[in-house]
């Protein structure tokens, strides 16, 4: 395994709060280090330890628990910044986001009061669980089940590609009830829980990802998390909006990363007694990439902002930020491998590393198929006569 | 029809599926509308309209079927508030 070397120790880490702290970090404790970390594939604890220090894993939980009732048009900002560093770093902070964002919602005041605190701190990194081998966007087909034992529950079957699985300390399980799909909270450290590496993914190479496998987990009653029968889909709806938000604005950084790249080196490099950036067909990708970076965070702060107004088009407004931004981030990430050339195409430049990772952002937390479907039945609805 | 919660509720769930016929006191489960998406939707609507939180034990299918009964349970959580 290639270990990965952190930036200095000694070096001081300041809280994160808005987009410029955001950027400051990952400019100074991600981006130097992200080709590290794809090529070794993993996240060093260093980083993480680094994250937590600045409040970066959960600052949209409340002060009461130890977040910093962030709002969530800002928190898309940060997570824009983080994912224009690495998106494996940013893929881990998108699911402990939402497992972080379904006890708050969803949680009791006893699962709030036992999970949050740690949540918010980063002390304990949540994952979740709901793709299976035979299930990915077709929730519909999992067969992980959750049976209900005396006062508690029994919870058998696999999970497959969590992100941060390797790493998570607390899963959040979507099993099959007797009446509907349920949501569970489990320790990693549950007897019966296994966990095996995924490695040599096409993209967010280090985002630790694994197949996570439950044989006879005993649990307690308050492991289930949220409420039963017809509501218990919500649940997964709303934990998946939220990771669909991350995501997008992991899309935005993406393109942006792809934009910076681009210009940078379109700036030095010649052709033929010319820059590469007064070719017109340059030009061309160079507007598209500009004003796409626009459009997609347009989109996200708008979805955003209908979130912290408790607005529900915000769940319409996220299929289309992420739907949107995804496609854009992979059509960008190529055009900015075609711009570098034969050197876009190898190690010393970012662009390969953001054209794999640009084209798992059109896969997770729904296929953009699925997303495609989904929003066309918003057609009828946007029709005003 | 007077701008009451059912009015409401009912004004939402018809612009959320513009083509169909939809009253009062009709069954939206049993007309095939809900779906988690929907569900999701509908929460959120009902808590940013009238300014009510849904506690978990009230999201029952029997508080959602129609929207009267979804406006009755408005009217008992705005009472508890006002309490």
């Amino acid at each position: 395994m290639t270990i990965v070397t952190q930036a200095p120790v000694a070096q001081e880490t300041s809280p994160v709060t808005d987009r410029a702290s955001a950027r400051a970090f990952v400019d100074t404790f991600i981006v130097p280090y992200a080709e590290a970390y794809d090529q070794a594939g993993y996240i060093p604890e260093e980083l993480l330890d680094r994250m937590a220090e600045a409040g970066l894993w959960a600052p949209f939980l409340p002060e009461e628990v130890g977040g910093a009732g962030m709002d969530l048009v800002t928190l898309g900002e940060v997570h824009e910044e983080v994912g224009r560093g690495c998106s494996s770093v940013r893929s881990l902070l998108t699911v402990h986001t939402m497992v972080s964002w379904a006890v708050q919602r969803w949680g009791s005041a006893a699962q709030r009061q036992k999970w949050a605190p740690a949540l918010a701190k980063g002390e304990v990194l949540g994952a979740f669980c709901l793709s299976e081998p035979g299930a990915g966007s077709d929730t519909s087909g999992i067969t992980t089940t959750a049976v209900q034992s005396g006062t508690g529950w029994v919870i058998n079957g696999g999970k497959k590609w969590i992100t941060g699985g390797q790493r998570a300390d607390l899963y959040l399980v979507f099993a099959r009830t007797a009446s509907s799909i349920g949501a569970f909270l489990v320790p990693r450290e549950s007897p019966g829980v296994g966990v095996r590496p995924i490695d040599d993914m096409l993209g967010t190479r280090a985002s630790m990802l694994a197949e996570v496998t439950f044989d006879d987990v005993r649990l307690d009653a308050d492991a289930l998390l949220g409420p039963s029968g017809f509501t218990a889909g919500m649940v997964l709806t709303g934990t998946l909006d939220l990771g669909r938000y991350s995501v997008a604005a992991g899309s935005v950084g993406i393109i942006q990363a792809c934009l910076e790249a681009s210009a940078t080196y379109t700036s030095a490099r010649e052709v033929g007694g010319s820059v590469l950036r007064d070719l017109p067909l340059i030009q061309a990708k160079l507007s598209d990439m500009v004003t796409d970076a626009r459009a997609a965070r347009l989109l996200l702060a708008e979805a955003g902002r209908l979130k912290d107004a408790g607005e529900a088009s915000t769940i319409m407004a996220t299929w289309v930020a992420k739907y949107f931004a995804s496609t854009a981030a992979a059509r960008h990430a190529s055009e900015a491998v075609q711009i570098h050339g034969a050197n876009g195409c190898s190690p010393d430049y970012p662009v390969a590393r953001f054209y794999r990772d640009a084209k798992v952002m059109e896969i997770i937390e729904g296929s953009n198929e699925i997303q495609r479907i989904t929003i066309a039945g918003q057609a009828d609805r946007e029709v005003t006569s | 029809m007077p701008n009451t919660a059912e009015s409401q509720i009912l004004a939402f769930v018809r612009s959320r599926y513009p083509q169909a016929e939809i009253t009062g006191d009709q069954d939206i489960f049993s007309l095939g509308f809900v779906n988690s998406l929907f569900a999701m939707e509908l929460v959120m609507f009902v808590e940013k309209t009238f300014e009510v939180t849904i506690p978990n034990e009230e999201l029952r299918i029997d508080n959602f079927r129609t929207a009267g009964s979804m406006a009755e349970l408005v009217g008992r959580l705005s009472e508890e508030l006002a309490a």
